[in-house]
């Protein structure tokens, strides 16, 4: 065996025992979207059913009253909050994230660390903390289930984190950039639009994944706000699947998966910002 | 004159380019804990809306003192995230030398690691509910038919085995966030110092005490503040898992204080140890903070 040959073995076999260590930790995500896919007297079975004799579509069916017997739990309307929620609140936080992140890279003024550290410090009031005093307040202003009442508090969650990483990212960016254009004849506005903005794009993209993901799995606060199909999101509809003393696992982790896939596939496609984002935006900035 | 202008424009631009964050948070956040502070000065009851009126001062505060129960919590709490956060730090070091050391198939592997990321903290709770159930879950049904053990091990109904579950089902939620932040560490760090040391002869081990782990702390410190902006929720998952039972041997001060608040309505009390939990987390977010920037002054970024 040449040496050559003898390298590419080890790294293959490098590779092969963390995949399976990889897959080791994903399983008990995997057990649930497998559980997903499976009748729930297979799931109850005593003693268990290791491999499974037949994968059903019909927990979906059920959990959107389609089936023979009708669970029909208002999924369609949760993921439309879910997604109108957490959509329109990473958008308006990743405006006032550019706003403030491009304050903080480009100005020098009076107590810019302690506003910084200011805003980041408001982020860290746990949830549950926060939700009782948003909750008495909000049912004075008559916004308790509302979108609008979630989308104000996720607004405020997303803001800081969004700010940390735009921040660092328009910091990458040498200034002499900007003021060229300045010199060629660009206003401040048109400097930024052109050549700032498309530079920070993948830092952008990064902090609105975040900000999409944190409003999208929120509950502690999604909980105390919402009432009824007019603002319930996806997290909160979860508990429709338990009753006093059982759960509906079938069901529950059918919509678990309905959960998870969009989370994924945004995750996926912007994967490779993510990493530069909390990179270049954490440690350099 | 214009001169003067110019300045002071100069001076107002960032402000008024912040002011929109400055304003959410205010609404949003600042308000909410004065008037939480507030509240949490009265015996506010959500049953009898007058009692907001009622001034008692610190009693609710003096009351938390001599109450064990929340003594428990909050040192409890404490536990759960030491625990939490240094074994996520471990693991997610040890995941990312791993990752870190194979030459091809990388990105696979850096997206297999993401996956516990994505997964709502609510959804996680559920998951280690179904598979910690002392009758169907996975574990169990394993432990059994690998006969390890006759009966069903009460994973959720025994205090101490209860506070292990929670702590797993935790650690298995966030350990990639350190695993990511710690290989994007290794993954920035200079080649030449590695070799060097490797021609003076210094063995792994010594690389990597002295050269590789100073190197990634600073991502050390972001991880860990950026974990301490979210640990609360925890709460999510120690609500559905245990819901603070069995008779209280998991109850942390976010459940403590939804219990309070909601299911008890005493709104008042519940405040008070909402502030003292906010205080708790504002502390331990400063302290990652000034360590971030101690760290990131020492590798001599930009200030």
């Amino acid at each position: 065996m040449t040496r050559e040959m003898k390298k590419n073995l080890r790294a293959a076999g490098l590779w092969f025992s963390t995949l399976i260590l990889m897959v080791i930790i994903c399983v008990p995500g995997l057990w649930v979207v497998l559980s997903a896919f499976r009748p729930n007297r297979e799931i109850l079975a005593k003693p268990p059913v290791w491999i499974p004799q037949e994968l059903t579509l019909n927990n979906f069916a059920k959990i959107f009253g389609l089936g023979e017997t009708q669970v029909a739990i208002p999924v369609l309307s949760y993921f439309w909050n879910s997604l109108v929620i957490a959509t329109t609140s990473t958008l308006i936080a990743l405006m006032i994230g550019m706003a403030g992140g491009y304050a903080f890279a480009r100005f020098r003024f009076r107590y810019k660390n302690a506003w910084f550290l200011s805003l980041m410090l408001f982020r860290t009031v746990p949830g549950i903390a926060l939700s009782l005093p948003v909750f008495m307040i909000w049912s004075r202003l008559g916004i308790i289930d509302t979108q609008m009442g979630l989308i104000i508090v996720y607004v405020s969650l997303n803001v800081p984190f969004t700010i940390w990483l735009i921040d660092g990212f328009f910091r990458q960016i040498p200034m002499s950039l900007s003021e060229a254009a300045q010199v060629d004849g660009c206003t401040r506005w048109q400097a930024f639009w052109k050549i700032e903005f498309p530079l920070a794009r993948s830092g952008i993209a990064a902090a609105g994944v975040f900000a999409f993901l944190t409003s999208w799995n929120e509950f502690a606060l999604a909980s105390q706000l919402t009432r009824s199909t007019d603002s319930k999101t996806l997290p909160v509809g979860l508990m429709d699947f338990t009753a006093q003393f059982t759960i509906d696992w079938a069901g529950m982790c059918a919509m678990a998966v309905i959960i998870i896939v969009p989370a994924l596939i945004l995750t996926f496609l912007v994967q490779k910002h993510l990493i530069a984002g909390l990179t270049f935006g954490g440690v350099k900035g | 004159m214009i001169r003067f202008f110019r300045t002071r424009q100069a001076a107002l631009t960032p402000l008024l380019l912040l002011s929109p964050a400055i304003l959410t948070m205010l609404f949003v956040v600042a308000i909410p804990v004065v008037f939480s502070f507030y509240t949490s000065l009265t015996p506010y009851r959500l049953t009898r809306p007058e009692t907001i009126e009622t001034f008692i001062g610190f009693r609710n505060y003096v009351r938390l003192f001599g109450d064990d129960k929340f003594w428990e919590a909050f040192a409890r709490t404490i536990l759960f995230l030491a625990i939490a956060l240094n074994v996520e730090f471990l693991l997610g070091l040890g995941i990312a030398l791993l990752i870190n050391k194979v030459t091809w198939g990388q990105r696979t592997l850096r997206t297999i690691m993401m996956f516990p990321m994505m997964f709502s903290p609510i959804l996680v709770g559920f998951q280690f509910k179904f598979i910690f159930n002392d009758n169907i879950g996975i574990l169990n049904n394993a432990l059994q038919s690998l006969g390890l053990t006759d009966q069903a091990i009460p994973w959720l109904v025994d205090g101490r085995l209860a506070m292990f579950s929670i702590i797993f089902a935790e650690v298995w939620m966030s350990t990639s966030v350190f695993a990511i932040l710690l290989l994007a560490g290794l993954f920035a760090m200079p080649k030449d110092p590695l070799e060097a040391a490797k021609v003076d002869g210094c063995n792994p081990w010594q690389v990597f005490r002295h050269i590789t782990l100073p190197f990634i702390m600073p991502f050390a410190f972001i991880a860990m503040t950026i974990r301490s902006l979210d640990v609360a929720r925890a709460y999510d998952i120690v609500s559905v898992m245990t819901g603070g039972g069995p008779a209280g041997r998991t109850e942390l001060l976010w459940t403590l204080i939804s219990r309070v608040g909601y299911d008890n309505a005493r709104m008042g009390q519940a405040n008070a140890m909402a502030f003292i939990s906010t205080l708790l987390s504002v502390a331990f977010t400063y302290y990652f903070f000034t360590k971030l920037v101690a760290a990131r002054r020492y590798m001599g970024g930009a200030e």
